[in-house]
């Protein structure tokens, strides 16, 4: 049975907007999925349909086999979302966001109790319990909408922008996390501005412009598709580039720059034409980021 | 169809929207209690004791049941104006929202909490004139029944109002150009037979009138219109707000896209 099938799915907003304009999707059970898209593309648009914020004009939605027309409360139990915003009472402490959004679920209060106090030492935010909202740094925030989206045990766990604003540190963090959630069985969907997020963790991917999928496939077969590879150099001192020409080189600051090299091409006469050129090289590796290319070329088109 | 997991919902809405009116205390049970005692003081202590009695009932006693109806339909349509708009404008009524919670689960649950304000301020002010008079009781159902009845009609009212509401202007629209006036010329302080006989016809639009009455039916025996009309009316009134809020939930009027 698949996550989620969505066909033919058009949203028109009442100012005119058509956000969505005929959508087909499916999200297997278990994937880690990534929705990708600039601002307004329609990301939000399907999220909001996915969890009954926002009502559909057109389509088919179904979540694990359950339609949301016939029977959005199956569905929907089916579902914890992590929105791209705070969205809690800032004057509530800490563990009752949590256990109330588990008793909206229809989890008695002694077994929310008792959940909440293992997804919040999970999540690092047991010692907070009692804080109110208002009081947490941003990541811990971040950290909280994740143990509310979890507390009811979902079967897909949806995250919009989830690590938007979000440092570095605390990102890997969540990167971590996720897969560990998405290890025991639940299906992940993201939507994103970091590709190196997609690249890193998801499996398959959609990219979303103006309403409509205009890519579908494994995040291995997009970036098969990626005519070259670029990498990043770093030489004890930088020299001429003119030998290393061909490779379109990018000199990033005195001692860095990146590369492209054909897939077809040899990584040994890349090196080669740069010992040739005078340069020692101290470092060597592919850059990250690679779907970005893609993604803006997709974009540009 | 009721199922047990509809009932936690609900539990939950309830319990957060009392911890809240606790939280609070300061602004959602003091107040009330304040403004009610000065009213005692001043209409029913100073002005009231240059008043005739209605019906044998002294002017003090007389307004003790439309004092206690007034704090209970201010704060129960005050309670879930105010907790419904702050849950949309924080947004965390998307917390309830994406859950499986049914529409009229979310209503049930709002409204209570707003008959729980409005019940409890009411008891608080009750026994607060008890230091000034002390009220006959006649029936005690009709005291119940129009107390809690009340509370629904304006909970539901307050539940339209904050779907609706786009900011905190809207709210406040309402219940100062619209609920205030109906409370003060729905019979509180007068028996409307006191008023001109155009304005008493005006007054039977006006729904407080039905309620202020029933309530004092229940503790003088009588009132200025029939009891069982007013329950009526009370009983109307809810059915209709109630599939009001049904379909707007449905619609998802201010809360969905």
């Amino acid at each position: 049975m698949n996550a989620i099938e969505i066909k033919n799915l058009v949203k028109t907003y009442r100012t005119g907007t058509k956000a969505l304009k005929g959508v087909d999707l499916t999200v297997a059970d278990g994937d880690f999925f990534a929705l990708l898209g600039a601002n307004g593309a329609g990301k939000t648009t399907i999220i909001g349909i996915l969890t009954g914020l926002v009502t559909k004009s057109q389509g088919s939605v179904k979540i694990f086999g359950h339609s949301i027309d016939t029977d959005f409360e199956a569905a929907k139990k089916c579902i914890g979302v992590v929105p791209q915003e705070f969205n809690f009472n800032m004057f509530e402490q800490v563990q009752d966001i949590v256990v109330n959004q588990a008793g909206y679920f229809g989890i008695d209060y002694k077994i929310a109790l008792k959940d909440s106090q293992e997804i919040l030492k999970r999540v690092g935010l047991w010692e907070k319990r009692k804080a109110m909202a208002r009081t947490l740094s941003g990541g811990m925030k971040r950290r909280l909408m994740i143990a509310r989206g979890l507390i009811h045990h979902p079967r897909m766990l949806i995250l919009d922008e989830p690590t938007a604003g979000v440092d570095v540190e605390l990102r890997h963090g969540m990167w971590k996390y996720l897969s560990e959630i998405n290890a025991s069985g639940t299906t992940i969907l993201l939507t994103t501005h970091y590709l190196e997020e997609v690249e890193q963790m998801c499996r398959k991917c959609a990219i979303i412009k103006e309403g409509e999928i205009v890519r579908l496939d494994s995040v291995r077969n997009l970036l098969r598709t990626i005519p070259q590879d670029t990498y990043r150099v770093t030489v004890k001192e930088m020299l001429s580039l003119e030998g290393v020409r061909a490779y379109n080189p990018v000199q990033i600051d005195e001692h860095t720059l990146d590369i492209e090299i054909q897939k077809r091409e040899e990584l040994n006469e890349l090196i080669l034409k740069l010992a040739q050129s005078g340069f020692v090289i101290t470092d060597f590796h592919p850059k990250g980021n690679r779907l970005e290319k893609l993604f803006l070329e997709i974009l540009r088109k | 169809m009721i199922s047990y997991e509809h009932y936690i919902a609900l539990k939950t809405i309830v319990r957060k929207e009392t911890t809240r009116i606790i939280r609070i205390w300061s602004q959602t049970l003091l107040p009330p209690l304040i403004t009610q005692t000065l009213y005692f003081v001043i209409f029913g202590k100073f002005i009231g004791s240059q008043v005739r009695a209605i019906n044998g009932v002294s002017y003090m006693a007389f307004i003790v049941p439309g004092l206690v109806m007034m704090a209970v339909i201010s704060n129960s349509y005050g309670n879930v104006v105010s907790s419904f708009f702050g849950a949309k404008f924080q947004r965390n009524i998307e917390e309830v929202l994406v859950s499986p919670t049914p529409d009229w689960v979310i209503i049930a649950g709002y409204v209570l909490g707003g008959v729980v304000r409005g019940i409890v301020v009411g008891v608080l002010v009750f026994l607060v004139s008890l230091f000034f008079v002390h009220p006959v009781v006649t029936h005690w159902w009709a005291i119940l029944l129009f107390m809690t009845l009340s509370a629904v009609v304006f909970s539901q009212a307050a539940l339209i109002n904050g779907m609706y509401a786009r900011n905190f202007d809207e709210v406040a629209f309402f219940q100062n150009f619209i609920l205030t006036p109906f409370i003060y010329l729905g019979g509180v302080f007068y028996s409307i037979h006191s008023l001109p006989e155009l304005c008493q016809k005006a007054s039977l639009y006006n729904p407080l009138v039905y309620m202020v009455n029933g309530f004092r039916y229940g503790f003088f025996g009588f009132s200025d219109v029939d009891p069982f009309f007013c329950l009526g009316v009370l009983v109307i009134l809810t059915i209709i707000l109630g599939l009001v809020n049904l379909f707007l939930f449905k619609k998802g009027i201010g809360i969905k896209n």
